[in-house]
């Protein structure tokens, strides 16, 4: 019998997921490609404000690849791992020659070189960036040459299709996967070598965010319940300048602030007069007053932190939860570079940021946590790829390339790239670089993948019996069936309101024991009348109730896990801020949260794991804080 | 702007349909005004509420939907009559054009419906694939950086790669049918998109071969209507005649030649 030609799944169709699959596929192996939506459609397309690296601009400027992972590292309060983010930032300049190939339309200078943006988190300027839609360029530019090896047969795309469940063997290996199409409702089995996880993001479990609706979070919670750690679920970030709105909340792009924008709010509580009637001395512009050096370029956490506060002392707009973003003062030019940005706010809210400062509040944006993964550190000995030319490099200073255990969960086979992986921002994310980590993960550890499903465990998938197959699909056919019967009591959408609800309240910008606590038995309950759903639909084509419903469940057993993460840590660390323990205690908590999920209780267990940090010692976040403000005694919390 | 009233109500009529074979048939439901309301939004609350005007309990409305900030494409339908996308078509607007109500939804017409607003775009992806919509570079290897261009072709090919594939133009086409082949100004855009790219063009040939063959840019009636409902500003009509130049200078070169 000819043995079955090895193949890779890829669950996520976004900047990861299509990295990963353009470079599996390029290494020769066949890919099929899932995704809840067209993958042109996915969350990533609406990254607006660009990719980090160092180029030779930012270089003669005293930048470097080494400062770039310096700044990453403290920028996610050392959390990260250390050897892989040395290699995503020292990989990050050949990723934007390799989208620059691909003819991502990148800002260019009068030379017609790439132009480069100043951004949160650092004081040189070294953000890429096409206009202010970079995630949805960068998107397409994959997009594109996944397009290219589809007509090639090398990758078999299979759009409106949820992944509902890794297919593990009895050795424990992941097999291939269970998904459904979720038009025609078909539940199927999907045999593959190695899988892939790009699934992204949580945010729908705080019920209005920055994401898209697809982001459930619900793939990373299949797999969490199918015996996957999560790593870190509980470090959240919140985005400091979103618009708040009734259906979700967009986000204003932190390059606004790299352009020049000024957050402020009236010195005087109360105050409601039209911001324009405010003079300069009346406004508190209280990012630059506490901390001159960067200014309104502190990190998301931070500046997160200070509107929020800021707030809460009463002084946002009118007694609102709302503070100006303000970029009116700024020339033509560089409004016109925000242009893209600046029209999303006029369209959904009707006023002319040119001419009327933003207003704007925190809001739920980004994933840092999820699917725990594995690495091989770099090794001299065993480094077959660097070429000669290239300086000696040291043990730990990036990974083995190709090494099958790269990104790797700790299920065999089964990797998690992008958003869904929880290796590269540590406790808070710096601002672009998600981009540049998803790339960077399907670029870069694709060939990880191609390696293993070449030489995996076990029985190879495609010899492996129908029976064990069957088996999964059965499981999840149950589930459907369970939940097309249920007349019960409650409607989903409303459960998922008041699980975003309590969410949102317990575990974003500052987080308190007695709250979390609350919010463990809000939780409960919350479970427990998802166990008497009623759903109206039941259609059995293109039920999306029945989808919905069933990623609610998965919502709530993923919030379980964030919600005992936020006990656990008793320290303040990145954007994970405790109010009843202000400080990072590095002896006790420098480590990564290991969630494992115990099916029979159907619970979280907790348990810890040192971080090694081989190139960069720890240090405190200061950004140059100074304790300006008048109005407030600072709890020197940021640091 | 005037604070909306909790108990002032709309109505919304919504075109339904079970499935891509099934009859279509009519439904109206009543919507409490709240501030901020875009049609996602009346979505949203229909799914949570889904009782007719007539107090009938009946199945949630099935649509599409992503990022809800009009970048994805997603949620493309036809509302009070024209296409357009739902998350950036707010309710007050709706309600003035619709003369106070009732707005209506309806899925786009030029494509399968897959249910109720619901519909089947793949013949776009299809089409990009049949322009070879794609930069032919040599593989993911480091080959260091791209061709240099200048910011005024940047901004020109910046413009086209905005399109999100949502399918406005072609709904509001009158060459474009379900039925036909034509391919429609979203695909003849993306062919002119890499035709303008340095390493792009590499395959301008091929692309200008399939825009000469049938439901190539000779099926275009000029009928302007694509370029006023793109919601992202593409100069649509600009770069079908730009392509229709490229053309001329193909076939005519074609001619001469013969390859």
């Amino acid at each position: 019998m000819a043995k079955a030609e090895p193949r890779v799944i890829v669950v996520g169709g976004g900047l990861a997921g299509l990295s990963a699959a353009v470079r599996v596929a390029e290494s020769g192996t066949k890919v099929d490609l899932f995704s809840l939506v067209p993958v042109k459609r996915s969350h990533s397309v609406c990254a607006q404000g660009g990719i980090n690296a160092c180029n030779d601009v930012a270089r003669q400027q005293g930048y470097s690849e080494w400062q770039h992972m310096d700044e990453t590292l403290i920028g996610g309060d050392f959390l990260n791992h250390q050897p892989p983010v040395y290699e995503m930032t020292h990989w990050a300049p050949k990723i934007i020659d390799l989208l620059d190939r691909m003819g991502v339309p990148f800002n260019r200078t009068s030379e017609g070189m790439r132009d480069l943006r100043l951004f949160g988190g650092s004081l040189f300027k070294r953000t890429h960036f096409a206009g202010a839609s970079t995630g949805q360029q960068l998107l397409y530019g994959l997009d594109e040459q996944t397009r290219r090896y589809e007509a090639e047969g090398k990758i078999n795309k299979y759009e409106f299709w949820e992944f509902l469940w890794p297919i593990i063997d009895d050795e424990g290996v992941c097999k291939g996967i269970v998904a459904q199409d979720v038009r025609s409702m078909e539940i199927k089995a999907f045999r593959g070598d190695a899988v892939v996880m790009a699934s992204g993001g949580n945010g729908l479990m705080f019920g209005k965010s920055t994401m898209s609706v697809i982001c459930t979070g619900a793939a990373v919670a299949r797999c969490y319940q199918a015996g996957a750690y999560l790593g870190n679920p509980e470090m959240i970030q919140v985005h400091p300048t979103a618009i708040p709105g009734e259906d979700k909340c967009r986000l204003m792009s932190e390059s606004a602030r790299g352009e020049g924008g000024r957050v402020w709010v009236p010195r005087k509580k109360g105050d409601d007069r039209h911001p324009l009637d405010i003079t300069e001395e009346e406004r508190y512009y209280f990012l630059e007053e506490k901390y001159p050096g960067y200014g309104n370029l502190v990190p998301r956490d931070i500046a997160t932190r200070e509107i929020f506060w800021v707030c809460q002392e009463g002084l946002g707009i009118g007694g609102a939860n709302q503070v100006y973003l303000d970029i009116t003062h700024l020339p033509i030019a560089t409004k016109n570079k925000l242009a893209a940005i600046l029209e999303i706010y006029e369209k959904f809210t009707g006023d002319d940021p040119r001419e009327v400062p933003m207003k704007i509040f925190p809001a739920v944006h980004y994933t840092m946590g999820g699917l725990y993964t594995i690495y091989e550190p770099y090794d001299p000995e065993r480094d077959t790829y660097t070429p000669a030319s290239e300086p000696k490099r040291q043990p730990n200073e990036g990974l083995l390339y190709g090494d099958p255990k790269n990104m790797m969960t700790n299920i065999p086979g089964l990797y998690a790239f992008g958003e869904s992986n929880y290796a590269y921002h540590g406790a808070t994310r710096l601002g672009a670089n998600a981009l540049l980590s998803c790339i960077f993960d399907g670029l870069y550890n694709g060939l990880s993948v191609h390696n293993y499903a070449h030489a995996p465990q076990g029985t190879p998938a495609g010899e492996l019996p129908d029976a064990l197959f069957d088996k999964y699909v059965e499981q999840e056919k149950a589930k459907v069936q369970k939940l097309t019967e249920s007349t019960g009591a409650n409607n989903p959408y409303e459960i998922h309101q008041e699980l975003g609800l309590e969410m949102t309240a317990t575990c974003t910008v500052v987080k308190e024991e007695q709250r979390l606590l609350q919010g463990r038995e809000k939780l409960a309950e919350i479970k427990a009348k998802y166990q008497d759903l009623k759903i109206s639909d039941t259609g059995v084509y293109t039920n999306q109730n029945v989808s919905f419903a069933r990623a609610l469940g998965d919502m709530i057993v993923y919030s379980d896990a964030l919600m005992e993460g936020s006990i656990a840590r008793k320290e303040s660390r990145g954007s994970h801020y405790r109010s009843d323990y202000t400080e990072r205690v590095d002896d006790q908590f420098h480590k990564t949260t290991k969630v494992k999920y115990d099916a029979d209780a159907d619970k979280p267990i907790i348990e810890w794991e040192d971080i090694p940090s081989p190139l960069v010692p720890l240090r405190a976040r200061t950004y140059g804080k100074v304790d300006a403000s008048p109005e407030k005694k600072e709890e020197a919390a940021a640091s | 702007m005037i604070a909306p009233n909790p108990d002032q109500k709309f109505l919304v009529r919504v075109k339904r349909q079970d499935g891509e074979s099934q009859p279509a048939y009519w439904q109206e439901f009543e919507v409490p005004v709240r501030p901020s309301q875009n049609v996602i939004s009346v979505l949203q609350y229909i799914a949570a509420n889904p009782t007719t005007t007539d107090g009938k309990d009946v199945e949630p409305v099935v649509w599409d939907a992503g990022c809800l900030e009009e970048v994805c494409g997603a949620c493309t339908m036809v509302i009070n009559g024209r296409a357009r996308q739902s998350c950036s078509a707010l309710v007050p607007e709706l309600l003035a054009e619709a003369n106070g109500g009732p707005i209506t939804l309806e899925p786009m017409t030029k494509f399968p419906v897959v249910r109720d607003l619901f519909v089947d775009r793949q013949r776009m992806f299809d089409n990009l694939i049949k322009v070879k919509g794609w930069v032919p570079i040599d593989g993911t290897h480091s080959l260091g950086a791209g061709p240099t261009e200048s910011p005024e072709k940047q901004e020109e090919r910046y413009a086209i790669s905005r399109c999100m594939t949502c399918g406005c133009c072609l709904e509001a086409c009158p060459q474009f049918t379900k039925d036909n082949d034509f391919l429609g100004a979203q695909a003849i855009a993306q062919a002119y998109y890499f035709n303008e790219h340095e390493t792009g063009k590499k395959l301008k040939k091929e692309r200008l071969d399939v825009l000469m063959g049938p439901g190539g840019v000779s099926d275009c009636g000029n009928a302007q209507n694509c370029v006023q409902v793109c919601p992202k500003e593409i100069p649509l009509t600009e770069a079908i005649g730009k392509a229709g130049r490229q053309l001329t200078v193909h076939a005519v070169k074609k001619f001469f030649t013969g390859s």
